[in-house]
């Protein structure tokens, strides 16, 4: 089950350069939001907040406040606050060490579960969730690193989903894969809805159309507009999503 | 048909081809041609003891007998007591630099450190003599043998002058090789591979043991063989602390003696041929043993860096 993500007054910093100006957002639970905006509008700090892994990178900085299932994100240890928000990113990060086996349970397996059977039984089921088992299973033993960019990519999803995580941050997933990959991805996204509250970063517009139920449009660190995905390419309400989403700029 | 196509080069470039491909050679022609030289040398010794050489215990230039086993058993222990100490304790000192110290403690640490492999080996044996040996004869042996006097390495009266000493003083020269080039790979490793741990609900310290010192393995390997290395052909310092008595005790408090500091030390005293040739046969031997180690080492590396099947980390 998903859970809902309240975010006020968000602000963050790199050094000195404030790339979240006051960020005011609810996220329904179950649902895909897609997050777009052109480069450098401060869609990946937002994201990456939620998991706080922002705060990880020296000479960064946040104010105000998230809120998940009820809770301040900023009350909880991180490292468990990890566990209940996955996340993946631009471009796919397997364990070059581990076989493909190792780097789905990698996660599991830092949460001390040693069963071997137990193992098995989730990497299958993460695999599958992924989309990814039939083409690896009679090969887990190989090397992440033998799979194909897209397969790479399916795999940190499964790694991710084995944790059992309730929200899963997409940080431009498919930016690095081509076509037939990117289509995997979409589609898997849209089946992983039902049980995550899915948000996902991607500067490819027609990407948000198709698999996002509601979207968001930053623009230089600020939320200009979040509704439903088709209210916001048919009928923006402001002036600058509306240039945006046409192509004026970006 | 099939027609071959030439490739124009320019004249520049076939010289620099010509000239860098000489250099090579030439290394490779230096090191056949010393090793040749040194086996011409020795082999009165070789010929007169044969393999009894290595394995005889016996070191009396007097009596013309030379066995050469107490020098390669000192060497080896030495090296063996530095690597036990230099490696966890380089390797934490790069872990510490690398992923927890703020920046400006990392500069002012990884530049201390890697003076250490600055300060000339007699400085060290000058301490060793002045500092570490009483040390080690007042404080560090009596207690060793207090608390671990069961333990055979550990018994026996307390010297100063000795395999622990020479062992020490090599783990104190050899740190800062396996720290700095520890830290290195480690901070090749792409900061993705740390995201990627840290997403997953990891530790600071299961982060280091998912994702930096799997990427950074072979590198760490390979950076304390060359301490390693150091450690065997270390010589000035080794001399000035080990004790020079060409005996083989367990105890690693006891005088002992290693390949390079005999040679260095006798080597002006070899007063006939067959002693001289004994003493280049030693040198064959270290030679033999460092060669022989960095091709272990190299194919340790290589397994190591092609993990699971169909990957490779390097």
């Amino acid at each position: 089950m998903g859970q809902s993500i309240s975010v006020r007054d968000l602000e963050a910093w790199y050094g000195s350069n404030k790339t979240l100006k006051g960020i005011h957002m609810d996220i329904a639970l179950n649902n895909v939001t897609a997050i777009i905006g052109p480069s450098g509008c401060g869609k990946s700090t937002f994201v990456r907040c939620i998991n706080r892994m922002h705060e990880t990178m020296p000479g960064t900085k946040v104010k105000g406040e998230i809120i998940l299932d009820g809770v301040s994100i900023y009350d909880q240890d991180p490292v468990a606050l990890r566990k209940r928000v996955g996340m993946v990113f631009q471009k796919p990060n397997p364990f070059p060490s581990m076989s493909i086996y190792d780097n789905v349970v990698a996660g599991v397996k830092l949460n001390g579960m040693t069963q071997k059977h137990k193992l098995q039984a989730i990497a299958e089921k993460s695999l599958r969730m992924a989309a990814l088992w039939d083409e690896v299973k009679d090969r887990l033993n190989y090397s992440g690193m033998s799979l194909s960019g897209g397969q790479q990519q399916r795999l940190c999803i499964a790694r991710a989903l084995a944790v059992e995580p309730s929200v899963l941050l997409m940080d431009e997933p498919a930016s690095a894969l081509d076509p037939i990959a990117t289509m995997h991805i979409e589609e898997l996204i849209r089946q992983l809805k039902a049980d995550y509250t899915i948000l996902i970063v991607t500067h490819n517009m027609q990407q948000a159309a198709r698999i996002a139920d509601s979207t968001a449009f930053f623009l230089n660190g600020e939320l200009v507009e979040h509704g439903p995905t088709s209210d916001i390419f048919t009928n923006p309400s402001d002036k600058r999503t509306e240039d945006y989403i046409s192509g004026r700029f970006g | 048909m099939s027609k071959k196509i030439k490739y124009k080069t320019s004249f520049g470039d076939q010289l620099m081809w010509i000239l860098t491909l000489l250099m090579a050679i030439s290394v490779l022609v230096l090191m056949v041609w010393m090793g040749w030289q040194m086996y011409h040398s020795a082999r009165p010794s070789i010929q007169r003891f044969g393999f009894s050489f290595i394995i005889g215990r016996v070191w009396d230039p007097v009596k013309e007998q030379f066995g050469a086993l107490p020098f390669i058993y000192g060497t080896i222990v030495t090296s063996l007591i530095a690597l036990l100490l230099a490696a966890p304790i380089g390797l934490s000192v790069a872990i510490f630099l690398n992923e927890m110290a703020l920046s400006k403690v990392r500069t002012v640490i990884g530049f201390l450190v890697e003076m250490l492999a600055a300060i000339p080996s007699v400085v060290y044996g000058l301490w060793g003599i002045f500092v570490l040996a009483p040390w080690l004869r007042e404080t560090v042996e009596p207690g060793l043998a207090k608390w671990l006097g069961f333990i055979p390495f550990f018994k026996g009266s307390p010297v100063g002058f000795g395999m622990l000493a020479g062992g020490l003083i090599l783990a104190i020269m050899i740190l800062p090789t396996i720290a700095a080039i520890s830290r290195e790979v480690m901070a090749a490793v792409p900061n993705m591979q740390r995201e990627a741990a840290l997403a997953l609900g990891a530790t600071k310290w299961e982060m280091i043991r998912l994702a930096v010192l799997p990427y950074a393995k072979s590198g760490i390997m390979g950076g304390v063989m060359l301490g390693l290395g150091r450690a065997l052909g270390e010589t000035m310092a080794v001399t000035m602390v080990i004790g020079n008595r060409p005996d083989i005790l367990l105890s690693l408090f006891a005088p002992a003696y290693s390949m390079a500091a005999v040679i260095a030390n006798e080597f002006t005293e070899a007063t006939y041929d067959l002693y001289l040739s004994a003493l280049v046969e030693i040198g064959l031997i270290l030679f033999g043993i460092t060669l022989i180690l960095n091709v272990f080492a190299r194919l340790l590396i290589w397994s190591v860096a092609k993990g699971p099947k169909g990957g490779s980390l390097v």
